[in-house]
């Protein structure tokens, strides 16, 4: 390799070191490379953004090439390979920060007591909030759960426990799974469709919204308590049959109280993501600027509709109208943030040591 | 209350049935004393009957639910099948009314794809292979915290944002691409085209993608890529001698899967997109075909009488594709799926 | 309590493969019985037949009988939950459950029957007889209300053979109880087996031999044809007749480890 006159390559040949790169040095031409491009964006006026694009479309190509003089053409594939895998999940996190800082930026203007306690009956330009629509998130988001969450939990009971691989169990499964990709404008649809025949057309009502909220929930309650109930070992059922204990309270008392913390995780997941579900609302539960509480009757703001409604027409002070929205924006934001956030702390501090 | 207080050391002595102290409980408790009859019939059943019987309805809600989302949007979305042209919404027929909606449907969705597969792919595998171990957890969570962005947000950002940032690159585009259909111009000056809709779609698309990759990819087994790395295989090649190959399924039910999400994004697309309707590959231009979800969304709050039937039947349109698009990807999944609870 | 059971003409099903063939098998009252054989032969199976675990299993069944001091265990009005609270069961790996402590997990079957109405008096009585029966007691009597899954593996298992007598059944059944346990923790559960055995009709299936020969009174030899074929009991005997002078040559073959 070093030098192939010499009759010692043998004893080159022989040593497991080789010649390669060090650990630092591919991450050290990926730095420089996009110093480079930063300081050349800045210097030259030109975008920052560009700048650092082609400092990565340098290193992309530098790297592997230094690899090839150095190692060989094998490991300049692989350190290509590390690069452009690190690439994908460095962009991944663009759009996320990208998303956060605008809303932060853009929400803080209103995001103010006023914001907090009073609705939009009335107001025209400056002021105004959206308890209305906070209510109505809060309600519709509640109504939903209630209604998702025994049905998805007993669901996800009949496959693991009773439908052991039997026809109806495999078709459920199938169907859970294609009820996950239902549209969430379409689930809006099927709520006005089936309530339009009893109140007429035209219905509009926060209830309504909970049962839309509910087509596209309950399959993701069954999927994540399924998982939850298949983690379970089958020693621990075993175990309690074993001791005579009928079927169903093993199931109460052994499967769902061990696998309680993973199954409140999924929950409070699955309630993070209808929470800011805005279509099948605009359908079913329409818009509205004054607080309603009754769930039963008439129409219901929520945040996400209030968002859409103020960015869309802000009336005739836009300016107002879009600081509203944006605050709307970040107040789901932090809403959907904490729910993630206590999902996460329920599953480490309630989950079971996973020592077997 | 019979409790073998009696036997001194050493377990049960025989005459205590351990339940005799709730009274009520069963009927028919089993007498462990050697002379009653041990195995008795019970009537103990009946809670099992009650449990098993509420989790089989359960089960059958979601088949019910389901056909009745078929059946509820057929019957109200019927009118519009069958309706004279002038009288729906462009005063033309349904097919030639929905035509433009469901190309653009399927158009945004594989744009979005796309953008996303390659970019799931990747990381996945920096979060399952390459990525330090204690940090692959936390990795992956933030990829998942995309998911729970409400589509609201990111069509406000979408709008605010992104569209305005990607005029320059599509400006770009137009010049040094402009042979291309695509990029056939004139680009659009707000920047609310097809491709900036896709692109927000990529995005929202990513997480779940990113998630089922992963999964796969961790299901490696690991005595495969043990025997890939004991040949002397760089990480890269280890990948695609055993970790690709073996997650093949997975990612093509990935990318199915975040196709039905992105053909069924609505309010994302709604605000983002521009959209007369037209039919076109221009993807940087500003006239830009809508999506089915997204037209409901914009016009179903003003529509009454016909034109909300010719919502709802597009909507219908809109779910057979989507339902049809998602039991490909779970038929794909399913097949590889073994049922984990069992151990007999 | 402890009683005899009958097996006769006993053939097990998974779905429509047969598992077991035709065991006809009498387990006296106060004995240890070992089951021995290769593996795949079926012992566990048969050992999971006797208190109806083998039905857990989505298509297991059985058919031919089972009868315990006069009784089919198979009987048509016969609930598997009441069969299973007369014959425990001591698992291969210890199972304790993960969410109750030490004390919850010994009162498990009494407390997730629904009976809360005991004292709590009786319940400590009970706690302290069912850990000094599986020798556990002096270990753990003073961090009761820890998590069982706290212990060590030779101690879990001591847990959960006293969680299966806590229920007091007349019969147990150990499906390989030592298989993951260390020589010295092995030791603790055979010297137990010898206690229990004064109170219990006992069961064990074993994959090792002297563990066999040094607890059991008598020993079941099974044993199977080839791959996909039933596996049967081939020989059954006292003890020191199956290692000292078996009738069978493949039972000979196995105890002196010629098999195969």
């Amino acid at each position: 390799m070093t030098a192939p006159a010499q009759p010692a390559p043998a004893a080159v040949r022989s040593s497991l070191a080789g010649r390669s790169l060090p650990a630092w040095a591919p991450w050290t031409i990926v730095g420089v490379a996009i110093a480079v491009g930063l300081l050349a964006g800045v210097s030259t006026g030109l975008n920052v953004a560009l700048g650092i694009v082609l400092g990565v479309l340098v290193a992309l190509v530098a790297v592997p090439a230094v690899s090839t003089v150095v190692e060989g053409g094998r490991r300049a594939r692989d350190r290509l390979a590390t690069l452009l895998v690190t690439l994908a999940f460095a962009l991944a996190l663009l759009p996320l920060l990208s998303v956060l800082i605008t809303v932060v930026d853009n929400g803080t203007a209103r995001f103010d007591a006023t914001f907090l306690t009073d609705d939009m009956r009335g107001v025209v330009g400056e002021g105004g909030g959206a308890l209305h629509a906070i209510v109505g998130t809060l309600e519709i988001t509640a109504a939903a759960t209630l209604i998702s969450v025994p049905i998805g939990v007993l669901c996800a009971v009949y496959l693991v426990e009773y439908g052991g691989g039997r026809w109806l169990a495999r078709a459920i499964t199938l169907l859970v799974d294609v009820m996950t990709g239902v549209p969430s404008i379409v689930a809006g649809l099927f709520a006005y469709a089936l309530f339009s025949i009893f109140f007429g057309p035209g219905i509009r009502f926060g209830i309504g919204g909970a049962v839309a909220l509910s087509v596209l929930m309950i399959p993701v309650v069954i999927r994540s308590v399924e998982e939850m109930l298949k983690l379970v070992p089958n020693e621990l059922r075993e175990a309690a049959y074993a001791l005579g204990v009928p079927k169903w309270l093993t199931v109460v008392r052994v499967v769902l109280r061990t696998a309680a913390a993973g199954i409140a995780t999924g929950v409070t997941i699955a309630i993070s993501r209808v929470i800011g579900e805005t279509a099948p609302l605009l359908i079913i539960a329409g818009a509205t600027t004054r607080t309603n509480y009754d769930i039963f009757d008439g129409r219901m703001e929520t945040l996400p509709i209030f968002t859409y409604q103020s960015l869309m027409n802000p009336g005739a002070r836009p300016e107002f109208g879009v600081d509203r929205a944006w605050a709307a924006a970040l107040t789901l934001i932090i809403i959907v943030m904490l729910l993630n956030l206590v999902a996460r702390l329920i599953s480490r501090f309630f989950s079971l040591p996973s020592g077997r | 209350m019979t409790k073998p207080a009696t036997a001194p050391s050493g377990p049960p002595s025989g005459d205590a049935p351990p339940g005799d102290a709730e009274p009520g409980g069963s009927p028919a408790q089993p007498q462990s004393s050697p002379h009653a009859v041990p195995v008795a019939r019970s009537a103990r059943r009946f809670g099992d009957l009650l449990f098993s019987g509420a989790a089989t309805l359960a089960g059958l809600s979601i088949v019910v639910t389901l056909a009745a989302v078929f059946l509820f949007l057929i019957g109200q979305g019927f009118p519009a099948f069958t309706a004279d042209a002038e009288d729906l919404p462009g005063e033309q027929n349904f097919a030639a009314y929905v035509a433009p909606l469901l190309f653009g449907t399927v158009w945004a969705a594989v744009i979005a794809l796309v953008v996303a597969a390659p970019l799931a792919i990747g990381i996945a595998l920096f979060i399952s292979h390459y990525a330090p171990r204690r940090l692959a957890q936390g990795l992956g969570y933030l990829v998942d915290l995309l998911a729970a962005v409400p589509s609201v947000v990111y069509g406000a950002w979408g709008i605010v944002f992104l569209a305005p940032h990607a005029v320059p690159v599509y400006r770009w585009l137009e010049r040094y691409f402009g042979w291309l259909p695509f990029f056939d111009g004139p680009t659009s000056a707000t920047g609310r085209t097809m491709l900036t809709a896709g692109l927000v779609l990529a995005v929202m698309i990513l997480p779940i993608m990113t998630a089922i990759n992963r999964e796969v990819f961790l299901q490696t087994p690991r005595l495969l890529e043990e025997a890939a790395m004991a040949l002397g295989a760089t990480r890269w090649e280890t990948i695609r001698m055993t970790v690709l190959p073996f997650g093949r399924s997975g990612i093509i039910s990935a990318g199915m899967l975040g196709l039905g999400r992105a053909l069924g994004e609505t309010l994302a697309v709604a605000m983002v997109l521009s959209a007369t309707d037209v039919i076109t590959v221009n993807v940087i231009s500003s006239t830009n075909p809508a999506t089915i979800a997204a037209n409901i969304a914009l016009d179903f709050p003003d529509s009454s009488g016909l034109a909300v039937d010719a919502l709802i039947a597009s909507g219908l349109v809109l779910f057979a594709l989507t339902f049809v698009v998602n039991y490909i990807a779970r038929v794909i999944v399913a097949r590889r799926r073994e049922f984990s609870g069992a151990n007999a | 309590m402890s009683k005899r059971i009958e097996v006769s003409g006993l053939d097990i099903y998974y779905g429509k493969f047969k598992a077991v063939e035709g065991v006809d098998m009498i387990i006296e009252s106060r004995t240890i019985t070992a089951l021995i054989g290769p593996s795949g032969c079926g012992k566990s199976t048969f050992l999971r037949s006797l208190n109806r675990m083998h039905e857990v299993i989505p298509g297991g069944r059985v058919t031919g009988k089972v009868v315990m001091d006069g009784e089919d265990l198979y009987g048509a009005d016969v609930d598997p939950v009441n069969v299973r609270r007369q014959i425990g069961m001591v698992f291969q790996r210890p199972n304790p459950f993960p969410t109750m402590s030490i004390y919850d997990n010994v009162i498990a079957g009494v407390k997730l029957n629904g009976r809360r109405r005991m004292k709590r008096s009786e319940l400590d009585d009970l706690v302290e007889q069912s850990l000094r029966g599986a020798n556990l007691w002096e270990e753990v009597k003073d961090r009761l209300h820890r998590p069982g899954s706290s212990l060590s593996g030779g101690q879990q298992q001591r847990l959960c053979i006293a969680r299966a007598i806590a229920v007091r059944p007349a019969v147990l059944l150990m499906d390989e109880p030592c298989s993951a346990l260390d020589p010295i923790s092995t030791l603790a559960i055979e010297d137990l087996m010898q206690e229990l055995k004064a109170e219990f009709t006992i069961v064990i299936v074993t994959h090792n031999m002297q563990q066999a020969a040094r607890v059991s009174d008598r020993t079941g030899f099974f044993n199977i044809a080839g791959t996909g074929q039933p596996g049967k009991l081939i020989e059954m005997d006292d003890t020191s007749v199956i290692f000292g002078n078996p009738k069978v040559k493949a039972t000979e073959d196995y105890v002196s480890g010629r098999f195969g």
